[in-house]
């Protein structure tokens, strides 16, 4: 038997500190669980899904229009932006603008929006699009950088910049930038539904409100419309469906947004700056020192906890997600199971993946009560089903022997050891979104940045939620950049032709 | 290929965008305390009411959170509001020269019940039990009077501690009758709500009083008031506000008192709601 390679030891120390890291985490966090009766709550909810109600269907309608065509048009507009952005991805500063406006939650960012533009298509599309954007960049980059380079490397010497990126980069890589940009869509749709949450007109507005009031079978039958528009995105987000569907979703939203500019003024003059800075004004040497005491003790009194908070949640998560995946490709690969029972895997996972996270940790809190465990579980799950989806779609190209073993040897000897290398990437691809994420959870009590952001928004305090935000997004950057450094040392990658 | 369409599509979304608006309604809001999936149906008939009595168009706009009112009343998007006594006090600072004109028969003398999970043992006392400490605790969402600032105030006053550091875990369950859901599942053992919402909720035969009840209850506080905006006259006509205050005074069809729900409207001042101001700075929700 031949020593194992270093990059393996690597890629088995990597995986052993993570789950020694999540490990130690757990032991800090709060996850003891009480429980006392939940069951009758939890026998509502669960008769709830049994008897869907589809209540008002012209609502429900006109909210899954307004779904789809904010993430349509949020998408689509972010896709081209990101694509223009990839091309100059090798500048520091746009990869730096790239991480900044994607680590920003698309909630935090509509509810800075609601401010300035008010409840509008405007605030639901930009809340869309500006995260969107840096991560389409990103992503189109690295696929631009992993495709084959032959062609572009025989260009002559004189060929324009334009003309090779669109000839010799963008053509090689196609395949893959329209299959992740079908994904992202997928994503977009999610993302515009819990922009609901807040108040926009889509789908996630009547799923909260009615899951709120113990209105379980609505709230059921909202869930189940999200998830069938999700299931059947193969028949309808087809390429030559694109622009029709563009055209439609444009006319069919409302557009008659006034900007006005008295209130983007006092956004960016007056309800951004810190307090003291604002109640003194900036010429004062006084109210630069108290400044200085506010950032101090708002470090003191929130960011400290918060950050150490959302980096448990975080670590713990991810080694989470980690495992459910691993636990739950199966079900979508063809190397598994037959066709007809990867149509039940693959509906089970678009139903994970589905229920936002929020209304996942809610029925979790209900049964374990309140502690980090709910936000565990619900985070975890659901990046898990995202993940497993994604190398469970990969396995489709890995061909095996006619002697390869089955069943429990197939999964733990052949396949998985195969796979275990994009699983890695995908999952370090997913730190930072689960990071993002980790914030949002902060809704429900758990005292992560995202808590005290949305507490500051509560309290008309923008110049706390703001610094609050732009702490999140450091802490999102450094993590970016630790996953991309540890990607890059040991060549994880998606993509099956870099292998 | 894609550059090319984009452009009419451009052109489009601009024309959208320049189109011009009709004449603009007067718009009001509520803040969505309870029922909010019925609110809508219900407060359309408020705006009915209020179209035939002040022969303008009158519209209601839902909103998903007490900071999205405030956030539409002070972006001018709504005129009036329908807001609780915090969110009214936040209102009113942020829009100079707004009034609170009308509150409810009730909102004079207004209530935070806690309620507790009876495997917690605590039961009704004249002061919040000490054995409170250490146990679970919800409030309702963060910018409610009954459901946050008056129950923290309270909490902060008899305890000489923050929530956080009486409690072994402080969740904010985003409604009233979500409370009411988890305090009797017994995810929280003991929670704080608007006694008007425990009241109908018991009405409707939701709460099941052997798993959980009514331990304290608050004295006496000004909450939920309607407030407009100072600049209404110069739009509508000099005594608008006047005229606005008149008819919430007026109503007296018990089937839109419903939608509130309260008896009937009576006259208020900003000056009522100096007690929630104080209290807010006092818990450091307001500088």
């Amino acid at each position: 038997m031949s020593p194992p390679s270093p990059q393996a030891t690597g890629i088995r120390k990597l995986s052993l500190s993570f789950t020694l890291i999540a490990l130690a985490c757990l032991f800090f966090a709060d996850t003891s669980i009480i429980t006392t009766n939940p069951w009758g709550e939890v026998g509502n909810i669960g008769q709830g899904l049994i008897t869907p109600s589809f209540t008002s269907p012209s609502t429900l309608l006109t909210s899954l229009m307004n779904t789809l065509a904010f993430a349509l048009i949020g998408v689509v507009f972010a896709a081209l932006l990101g694509m223009v952005l990839a091309h100059f991805f090798e500048w520091r500063v746009v990869r730096i603008s790239c991480a900044f406006i994607r680590s920003i939650h698309e909630l935090f960012w509509a509810l800075i929006f609601l401010q300035v533009f008010g409840l509008s298509t405007l605030t639901g599309l930009l809340a869309i699009i500006i995260p969107y954007t840096g991560i389409f960049a990103k992503v189109y980059a690295e696929i631009l950088e992993e495709s084959d380079q032959t062609a572009l490397q025989r260009l002559p010497i004189a060929t324009s910049r334009w003309s090779s990126h669109l000839y010799a980069r963008l053509m090689p890589a196609w395949p893959q930038l329209v299959h992740y940009t079908q994904y992202r869509l997928e994503c977009g749709i999610r993302s515009s539904s819990v922009l609901g949450f807040v108040g926009l007109p889509t789908l996630g507005f009547h799923l909260e409100s009615f899951f709120k009031q113990g209105y379980y079978s609505e709230a059921a039958g909202v869930l189940y419309l999200f998830i069938a528009v999700i299931a059947l995105m193969r028949f309808w987000a087809k390429k030559r469906y694109l622009l029709p569907l563009l055209v439609i979703a444009f006319i069919w939203l409302p557009f008659q947004v006034s900007v006005d500019t008295d209130l983007l003024y006092r956004f960016f003059s007056h309800d951004i700056l810190p307090a003291p800075l604002r109640q003194e004004g900036p010429l004062t040497m006084g109210s630069w020192s108290q400044t200085l005491d506010w950032c101090i003790l708002l470090f003191k009194d929130q960011i400290l906890v918060g950050s150490w908070n959302t980096l448990l949640l975080t670590q713990i998560a991810l080694v989470g997600s980690g495992i459910t995946a691993l636990l739950l490709y199966p079900l979508i690969s063809p190397l598994f199971f037959t066709q007809r029972k990867r149509t039940v895997g693959h509906l089970f996972l678009i139903t994970l993946r589905s229920i936002p996270e929020l209304i996942f940790a809610f029925v979790i809190l209900l049964i374990t009560g309140p502690s980090m465990i709910p936000a565990i579980i619900a985070l975890s799950l659901h990046n898990g089903a995202i993940i497993a989806h994604l190398i469970g779609r990969y396995t489709e190209v890995i061909k095996l022997r006619a002697d390869s073993p089955t069943h429990g040897n197939r999964y733990a000897y052949e396949v998985t050891p195969r796979i275990y290398k994009p699983f890695l990437a995908f999952l370090f691809y997913r730190w930072e979104v689960i990071l993002r994420e980790s914030a949002i959870l902060g809704i429900l009590g758990i005292q992560t940045l995202g808590f005290f952001i949305d507490s500051a928004f509560e309290e008309f305090r923008f110049d706390r939620a703001l610094f609050l935000i732009l702490v999140t997004a450091l802490l999102n950057i450094l993590v970016d950049s630790f996953s991309r450094s540890i990607r890059s040392k040991l060549r994880l990658s998606t993509s099956p032709e870099a292998q | 290929m894609m550059k090319i369409l984009t452009l009419p599509l451009i052109t489009l979304l601009l024309t959208c965008l320049a189109s011009p608006l009709n004449a603009e309604p007067f718009v009001f809001t509520a803040i969505p305390d309870q029922d909010e999936t019925q609110l809508q149906q219900r407060f359309n008939k408020v705006a009915q009411y209020l179209e035939q009595t002040l022969n303008v168009e009158v519209k209601y706009v839902p909103v998903k959170s007490y900071t999205a009112a405030v956030s539409a009343f002070r972006n001018n998007q709504v005129q009036l509001a329908w807001f609780g006594g915090l969110s009214g006090v936040q209102a009113r600072r942020l829009v100079p020269n707004s009034m609170a004109i009308a509150q409810g028969v009730e909102d004079e003398h207004f209530k935070t019940y806690f309620i507790a999970h009876n495997s917690s043992q605590l039961t009704k006392q004249d002061t919040l039990p000490e054995q409170m400490k250490d146990m679970t605790f919800t409030f309702g969402s963060k910018g409610s009077t009954s459901g946050r600032l008056m129950p923290e105030f309270y909490i902060r006053e008899q305890f000489k501690k923050s929530p956080n550091d009486l409690f072994k875990s402080v969740g904010f369950s985003g409604d009233h009758s979500r409370t009411i859901a988890l305090v009797q599942a017994g995810t929280y053992q003991v929670g704080a709500l608007n006694f008007k919402v425990w009241d109908r909720a018991l009405a409707d035969g939701k709460i099941d009083l052997s798993k959980v009840s009514v331990i304290w209850e608050t004295p006496e506080y000004p909450d939920y008031q309607w407030t407009i905006r100072g600049d209404v006259n110069a739009k509508w006509g000099e005594g608008f506000a006047q005229k606005v205050k008149q008819a919430l005074l007026d109503i007296k069809d018990p089937e839109l008192l419903k939608s509130f729900p309260r008896e009937g409207f009576i006259p208020a001042s900003n000056e009522d709601y100096a007690p929630i101001l104080d209290t807010a700075k006092n818990i450091g929700l307001i500088e």
